[in-house]
């Protein structure tokens, strides 16, 4: 590919080369550990579901069980599979009997690892297969409808109310989004359980639960179908529950999903070492069930300043690339995240979002870019803000982007009433239509501000990966590299749940899912 | 030639600014011109546009004008729509109780402390009683701040702690204590039967009780609390909407200021 940039792509393939290195340094770390979270991701692969009396989900009774008797690094599908084995019963039978007392799974005698795995064999070749169809369900309905065209309009939904949410929905789906976005209530990134069944209350959001997935699915399918396009849905595969959620989300046939550990370590204070071994195990499960990742880069210029510090978030994207390579995700699923954050009052700075936005897709030109409209300078002035948004829009279309996240006048102010939403579709469209080939036509001139701005961000980048690389990724993190937010390696929330992994752990999903494709 | 059709100087138009009765002002003094947006349930049509008229005389506006409609989704439509505001208010009898304090960015407050203080002031945040909305103590406090403006977390002279949601008052203090906390935020979001004054006020009688409540300086925020709202219950400072981490590190910032100079009288 030419650069119409005059990017350096050997320096490029350095920075590369450097990410893979930090990557690797991290995969060696995880693959030694497990997590309550994946632990529970497990039973819900073996097809475990369901709560209690007091509305605690089972997957967290058999993996807390196990980790009071002290054996939670032997891993939860060693125990299932020897009670499948001895008792005869369901993985779901079992759960239940230990909710209520009934069997200790860990008392049972030890069958050998042979006929364990033997008897764990059909469980978990029906649940790959449920994943399988389910990602053929959407292939299906991409070739029989088709899509809209790239940028994908990304639009939120946040009522609360997951039935409300159906209804703004499929209201932005008519008025010509591509992707619906349903905001998780504020404060499920730090549960340690993932809350079951429908639900009509959340604040700032809807909380993510399976029943509430399916009931927007099936929703989207139907309006999908009406419109002749299929609508994507979007939810936030991060926080405590990372895996959980990637697997509810590859049962219910989500699309698009946030996550990023990186954005739960900086931003929700969740502990390093937890997140990225849920990660990994999150995006194994993601790339195999065909779901595009978001990565949260965008938000260190929230904190950050977005000229000032760019060159992290293109540090950060080249990273998470790399860690997703690592778990079987390809690049066609990495909506790599970057933002049109800077301060309007800088001067050209629209010419300096042109060029790191052009920079990105041609450093990424497989992957569908999450481009993020601007946020921290939105001051409540609708007006203006809506200008914003057209600037940012411009370069969304300019540059090609892959997953336009719609920017509302109304940022900062309120979750987008129906109204918000439907100007910045509009907006959205209007300039998307009216500037649609303005990529093709135009240049950018050699030693002009954008080629020297590229540059600039890229060789920043790659002094960061030299550091990071030679001091290791959570050492970085430690001293505050991205985002300027410092947070130690045993500090964060859900260290508790981090386990080495022991003799007779055993998890073949991995393998199945990252070579069965 | 008629009179009055050429002459610029005959039309009649409202000049007078009168500070007990102002109203909204469009490019004519008194004119009253309000501009306004909204959806209704309704299906598009010529009985939506007189639904969303009847609905703007209701609201105290004359002349309605719909300048344009759209339908969303089925069965619903915005309008975008100009009236004439009928009322007036008397800005001469208005008073506002306000936080005293000069409204300083995240460098200044950190220079502001190194200088005054010398030392770190330590904040101790929570969403207390039965409350579960972290929303607005992360606001406040979190590093990552909200609408540009950064938390408490991110000052380098504030030693930040936000405890997080469902925080008991015996908790809050206890922990208060423990960390030395120089100043206390309490945040509150739900509000339905006023169930946070009782928590507020039970909070500010446990201080007491302990001894604790002159040691501390204590503030509240959420979207249905005022300063006075604040002073009424006992707290030192109230913030409401639009409030920022800036406006509460100013505060506390100055107000430890002032205590201490009280104090080396």
């Amino acid at each position: 590919m030419q650069s119409k940039l005059g990017l350096d792509f050997k320096k490029v393939s350095h920075a590369r080369g450097l990410a893979g290195k930090i990557a690797l340094d991290v995969q060696s770390f995880v693959e030694k550990y497990s997590t309550v979270a994946v632990e529970r991701t497990l039973c819900r692969l073996v097809g475990i579901d369901g709560v209690d009396d007091n509305m605690v989900p089972l997957p967290n009774i058999l993996v807390d069980f196990i980790k009071d008797k002290g054996v939670l690094s032997e891993g939860i599908l060693f125990f299932i599979g020897n009670a499948v084995l001895s008792e005869n019963l369901t993985p779901q039978e079992i759960a239940v009997k230990v909710a209520s007392g009934d069997l200790d799974i860990t008392k049972i005698p030890v069958a050998p690892r042979v006929e364990i795995e033997k008897a764990l064999k059909p469980i978990i070749d029906s649940s790959i297969r449920r994943i399988k169809e389910r990602r053929e369900r959407r292939e299906n309905y991409l070739k029989s409808l088709g899509e809209g065209p790239r940028p994908y309009l990304y639009v939120i939904v946040a009522t609360g109310n997951i039935y409300e949410d159906v209804i703004q929905a499929e209201a932005a789906a008519r008025q010509g989004a591509d992707i619906i976005a349903v905001i998780r209530t504020t404060g499920q990134s730090l549960l340690d359980y993932v809350p079951y069944g429908a639900t009509t209350e959340g604040f700032g959001g809807t909380f993510a639960t399976q029943e509430n997935f399916r009931i927007m699915r099936s929703a989207l399918d139907k309006t999908g179908e009406e419109l002749g396009r299929y609508i994507r849905l979007c939810n936030y595969c991060s926080g405590l529950c990372m895996p959980e959620i990637a697997v509810m989300g590859a049962f219910e046939g989500l699309d698009v999903m946030l996550n990023d550990a990186l954005y739960g370590i900086l931003f929700r204070d969740i502990n390093m070492q937890r997140t990225l071994v849920d990660q990994f195990f999150s995006r194994v499960i993601n790339g195999f069930a065909g779901v595009i990742i978001n990565t949260g880069e965008d938000n260190y210029l929230t904190t950050a300043d977005a000229f000032d510090e760019a060159h992290t978030v293109l540090a950060s994207d080249l990273i998470n690339e790399q860690l997703a390579l690592i778990a079987g995700l390809p690049q066609r699923q990495m909506g790599l995240g970057h933002a049109f954050e800077m301060d309007p009052e800088l001067e050209n700075g629209f010419i300096y979002e042109l060029a790191q936005a052009q920079m990105t897709r041609e450093i990424f030109p497989e992957a569908p870019l999450k481009y993020m409209p601007p946020t921290k300078f939105m001051t409540g002035n609708i007006f203006k803000g809506h200008i914003q948004d057209a600037l940012f829009n411009m370069i969304g279309i300019w540059t090609g982007q892959g997953i336009q996240l719609l920017g509302m006048p109304t940022e900062a102010i309120h979750t987008p009433l129906m109204s918000d939403r439907y100007l910045s579709i509009e907006n959205a469209k209007y300039i998307f239509n009216n500037m649609r080939k303005i990529g093709d036509e135009m240049e950018f001139r050699e030693g002009g501000i954008a080629r020297k701005r590229a540059a600039e961000v890229l060789d920043l980048s790659i002094e960061l990966l030299e550091r990071i690389d030679s001091e290791g990724l959570f050492s970085a993190l430690e001293k505050g590299i991205f985002g300027n937010v410092k947070r130690p390696r045993n500090g964060g929330k859900g260290l508790g749940g981090v386990v080495e992994k022991g003799v007779n752990y055993m998890n073949p999903y991995v393998t199945l899912m990252m070579g069965g494709k | 030639m008629s009179s009055g059709l050429y002459s610029m100087q005959s039309k009649e138009f409202d000049k007078t600014l009168d500070m007990k009765n102002v109203k909204p002002y469009g490019d004519t003094m008194n004119d009253g011109k309000v501009q306004l947006s909204f959806t209704l349930p309704v299906p598009e049509g010529a009985e939506a546009i007189e639904a969303a008229k009847q609905l703007i005389r209701k609201m105290g506006l004359e002349n309605p004008q719909i300048v344009f409609i759209k339908e969303l989704t089925s069965g619903y439509t915005f309008f975008n729509c100009y009236g004439n505001c009928a009322h007036t208010v008397d800005f001469t009898s208005i008073n506002v109780p306000k936080v005293e304090s000069t409204i300083m960015d995240m460098h200044e407050a950190d220079e502001y402390i190194k200088e005054n203080i010398g030392r770190p002031i330590v904040v101790v945040g929570a969403s207390t009683g039965t409350d579960a909305h972290t929303v607005g103590i992360d606001a406040i406090m979190n590093m990552k701040g909200y609408a540009g403006h950064y938390g408490l977390e991110r000052y380098e002279m504030i030693e930040a702690y936000n405890l997080g949601s469902q925080v008991p008052n015996e908790e809050f203090i206890a922990k208060a204590v423990e960390l030395k906390a120089d100043a206390l935020l309490v945040s509150q979001t739900v509000t339905q039967k006023d169930v946070h004054i009782q928590n507020m006020v039970e909070l500010v009688e446990l201080l007491e009780a302990e001894g604790l409540r002159d040691k501390m300086i204590l503030v509240c925020g959420g979207p249905r609390i005022s300063h006075e709202l604040a002073k009424e219950l006992g707290y030192d400072a109230g913030f409401g909407m639009s409030s920022y981490a800036d406006d509460v590190a100013s505060y506390v910032a100055q107000e430890f200021v002032k205590r201490m100079s009280n104090k080396n009288l």
